[in-house]
């Protein structure tokens, strides 16, 4: 999978926040075989090197994600306004020295939903300044064409609001926008809750799964992180190997021809 | 003079960015600041003066999704 000038074999991307510890969160890294971790930025408390003093933040947080060799995808989570937005990716650009920003506006603050119009012009600014972004957006088309008017290479429609775990709420829009835009990496980002939810995601064509909740909060992390990985596998394989048209009745499959008459 | 760091009041000395960066005790390689709304990059700070009021933004790495 091609994202801008990277190409990656795994697609799954995974987020990297409310693990239990930062050990179980390094595991289920290991165990997804992802290649993209999501990272965000948060106002600095404690001074130092060393960072948060519970390992989830600060400079010694950041050591131990560049020790995974996962390419760093830092996010705008929480901003609600193009400017925030666009501040937080310039510093997000120097903190972790990646061009690549996952763009975040977000509209609404109960259902986390993108403000598809600063969207659309935080893009735009961000493109012109050199970033490549990856915008999280509505599976809305004429949006996602001004995104990539606006200079964005890659589209990332929600499945279901952050962290609700609901699955895929509209898998019509999805179809639609891989029919819409044959060539444009699409990732289903939030709304997975379980395997299920990031095979229907592959199998409707997407090209990767960005999660994080389904993850950090199930109950064994790192079995659930393979489990996700092997589930976006066979979404894909099944979605490459062009699945059987549905029939609304019993076809036997078995055939019929040589059957004993036995009545 | 009195600015906010981080939305909490502080009294510093320093009149440039680098400088009330090592007042604070804000020395981790991985900081990004930015004053009143506006990016400055780490090449800027020295250059960067403070003014009574600012509101100075001070990041670290964290977990996100």
């Amino acid at each position: 999978m091609q994202l801008y000038d990277t190409t990656v074999q795994s697609r799954l991307l995974l987020g990297t926040a409310l693990y239990p510890s930062p050990q179980v969160l390094n595991e289920a890294i290991a165990a997804s075989d992802t290649e993209i971790i999501t990272v965000s930025l948060r106002r600095e408390v404690a001074s130092g090197a060393d960072g948060g003093p519970d390992g989830r933040s600060g400079a010694g947080f950041w050591d131990s994600l560049r020790a995974t060799g996962a390419h760093i995808l830092p996010n705008t989570a929480g901003c609600h306004s193009v400017q925030e937005a666009v501040t937080t990716a310039q510093m997000a650009r120097e903190v972790f020295d990646t061009s690549w920003i996952k763009l975040e506006v977000i509209g609404h603050a109960d259902t986390l939903q993108p403000d598809v119009f600063g969207l659309v012009e935080a893009a735009g600014i961000l493109s012109r300044d050199g970033f490549q972004v990856f915008p999280y957006t509505t599976e809305d088309l004429v949006v996602g064409e001004r995104l990539l008017e606006a200079g964005c290479e890659v589209l990332m429609p929600w499945g279901a609001p952050i962290g609700s775990g609901q699955g895929l709420r509209n898998p019509d829009g999805l179809r639609a926008m891989r029919a819409h835009f044959p060539d444009t990496p699409l990732i289903v980002d939030a709304g997975i809750g379980r395997p299920s939810d990031a095979a229907q995601a592959m199998e409707l064509g997407m090209d990767a799964v960005l999660l994080n909740t389904a993850v950090a909060k199930a109950g064994d992390p790192a079995l659930m992180a393979a489990a996700m990985a092997q589930a976006i596998a066979a979404g894909r394989a099944g979605f490459v190997a062009d699945p059987m048209e549905r029939r609304n009745m019993a076809v036997p499959s078995t055939p019929v021809l040589g059957l004993a008459e036995l009545a | 003079m009195k600015i906010l760091v981080n939305a909490t009041a502080r009294d510093i000395q320093s009149g440039t960015l680098d400088k009330a960066l090592a007042e604070l005790g804000m020395t981790s390689p991985a900081l990004a600041t930015a004053l009143n709304g506006i990016f400055v990059s780490r090449a800027k700070r020295a250059d960067t003066q403070l003014s009574e009021g600012d509101r100075l933004e001070v990041l670290s790495p964290m977990q996100g999704g």
